[in-house]
């Protein structure tokens, strides 16, 4: 592979890594507000969240882009903040990464938190835990499972997403051209060699990642189901 | 005391109570399904948000809420133990970890009760290393209790923690609260709504009825009132509290005194000693009335009592009379015709013949 396919490569490995931490620490709040919530705009935020997932990542990336451009009020905040601007940057990236990726995170971590019963966490309150204390003590580690799949859902997506990044980012190799710009280069220029390679990495990466997380899944299940 | 005045609105149920609970001993609330006896736990816990005022007199006022002055302590600051029918163990940790987890969370000189007598109490040394999921329900529940008493609680509520478990293991874990109740000096709330767990357990009996109280008082009392929906079906009948005062060896039965020699019933012999204290129970359809001692019957239990009073039964040709034995309250089911021919009235003096007794404890 070219150099400018490995910093292609690093760079998807960056985003998809920083972007996964990101939405761990803002997704599971918001997971954890959706399953406990009784709040009439639960809808409306579970519906938000999901967004991206019937979105074309155009709209997305056209609306993000116009918010962080300079005249966007994102994009003006961002500069008074002496941060400059956001589109075209690898920061533009991991925001509109987040967005996009942020159904993949948060589903399964709200499945996980909706799992656990209101009597188990009824029971460590009346076992003098606070409400933090309950979150962390007895809600976080029965929800590991939905944790991991959360996380692995979240960076193999951001690897694979494309449109969003095209928007924002562009193509500006070594700043915001990453795996999925580099193969559309490439099939642009008819190097369909390259864009093969490539493509069945993906693939290939893809595959592993599913299965693994499949397995892993499986046996934490098996194991449970046999204890009992 | 404890005390709570909770009143609570939903579309189809009002919850409407004033309480007045004895510090010691254990306060069973008792009544069908749906009547609020959960929702009164809840409330008392903090987990159910209600309208009113909570308080612990004794060792100095405790005020958990109180709407006047708009103080409500939320549930993980109340020092209370709560146990429910599904035991809710947190699945992640073994048993050990369970019972230090509400252990290490409160203060270091509010230990009252040690782990080792909690464990012990309950039977669960063995298990200590075990995983939740490998519990039976019976192992699952003494747990469950527990680990609500190793935070020394100050007052244990306890909702149906049996009602999950079958015969046998229901069998198992019975022992366990009596001792509990025996042992420890801790006020115990009891949610239930079978009967014999009840007349076992409890000392005191609070029976509600569509989300209010409509009695409430000693066991022996309460049950004994002909006025009440327990007055009636097959399981009609009352609970007293005796000592062992005598035994027979070679017929094999022991004699109960209730009230000294006012009120002596013989049972089968269950091996206990003399002197040990018992709960009985009399249902009334084993209960029969005479107005001259018998001769020439198969009954061996017959005491002098007085007619206090005479209600019908369920079936319209029944009738439910309450007499005294000196202190001791019985219910006898007779049929009206019976009662019409005997001339039966408040204030008589009558044979009551007692067929059978059983023994709860």
């Amino acid at each position: 592979m070219s150099p400018a396919e490995w910093s292609a490569v690093r760079l998807t490995a960056q985003l998809a890594a920083v972007t996964t931490l990101a939405l761990l620490v803002i997704g599971t709040p918001i997971a954890w507000w959706l399953a406990r919530t009784r709040s009439r705009l639960k809808p409306v935020a579970a519906s938000l969240v999901a967004m991206p997932l019937v979105l074309p990542p155009s709209v997305l990336g056209f609306y993000l882009l116009l918010l962080m451009g300079p005249q966007g009020p994102v994009g003006q905040a961002t500069q008074a903040l002496g941060l400059g601007r956001l589109p075209f940057t690898f920061g533009g990236l991991v925001v509109g990464s987040v967005l996009y990726s942020m159904p993949f995170v948060v589903q399964p971590l709200q499945q996980a938190f909706e799992a656990i019963g209101e009597r188990t966490l009824e029971a460590a309150a009346t076992l003098r835990a606070s409400p933090w204390d309950r979150f962390f003590s007895v809600a976080l580690p029965l929800a590991r499972p939905g944790l991991v799949t959360a996380g692995v859902l979240g960076f193999a997506h951001t690897v694979g997403e494309f449109g969003v990044v095209l928007m924002i980012g562009g193509n500006i190799p070594d700043k915001t051209r990453v795996l999925s710009v580099a193969i559309y280069d490439h099939v642009e220029a008819s190097e369909f060699a390259d864009a093969h390679r490539l493509s069945a990495g993906m693939v290939a990466f893809a595959l592993v990642v599913l299965v693994t997380l499949y397995v892993v899944n499986r046996t934490a299940r098996d194991s449970a189901g046999a204890a009992r | 005391m404890i005390e709570a005045r909770l009143l609570l609105a939903r579309r189809d149920f009002t919850l409407d109570v004033a309480l007045a609970l004895p510090e010691r001993g254990v306060t069973a609330l008792f009544g069908p399904s749906g009547c609020g006896k959960t929702t009164v736990l809840r409330a008392l816990a903090g987990l159910e948000r209600a309208e009113g005022r909570v308080s612990l007199s004794a060792r100095g006022d405790e005020v958990w809420q109180d709407d006047a002055t708009g103080r409500f302590v939320p549930t993980h600051r109340r020092a209370l133990g709560y146990v429910i029918q599904e035991a809710a163990l947190f699945p992640h940790l073994d048993v050990r970890r369970n019972l230090d987890y509400g252990r290490k969370r409160i203060v270091p000189g509010a230990h009252r009760i040690a782990l080792d007598q909690v464990v012990d109490l309950l039977g669960i040394g063995h298990l200590m290393a075990r995983r939740p999921d490998t519990l039976s329900g019976g192992e699952r529940q003494r747990v469950a209790i527990a680990r609500a008493l190793a935070t020394s609680p100050r007052l244990l509520l306890m909702d149906e923690p049996l009602a999950a478990l079958d015969a046998q293991r229901k069998a198992e874990v019975l022992p366990y609260l009596e001792r509990l109740h025996e042992e420890l000096r801790i006020p115990i709330v009891y949610v239930s709504h079978a009967l014999d767990e009840v007349a076992r357990l409890a000392d005191h009996l609070v029976l509600m009825e569509f989300g209010r109280v409509r009695a409430e008082g000693p066991l022996a009392e309460t049950p004994a009132r002909l006025d009440l929906p327990l007055a009636l079906g097959e399981q009609a009948g009352v609970v007293l509290d005796g000592v062992v005062g005598e035994r027979d060896p070679r017929w094999q039965l022991a004699r109960l005194d209730v009230d000294g020699e006012a009120c002596r019933l013989w049972a089968r012999d269950q091996g206990l000693a003399v002197g040990r204290r018992v709960r009985l129970r009399v249902l009334a359809r084993d209960v029969s009335l005479t107005r001259t001692p018998q001769t020439g019957t198969s009954i061996g239990n017959q005491v002098r009592c007085t007619i206090e009073a005479i209600a019908d039964d369920e079936h319209p040709a029944l009738a439910l009379v309450r007499v005294r034995a000196g202190n001791a309250p019985l219910v006898a089911r007779v049929t009206r015709r019976s009662a019409h021919a005997l001339e039966l009235a408040a204030g008589m003096a009558v044979w009551v013949q007692v067929k059978t007794v059983a023994l709860t404890e």
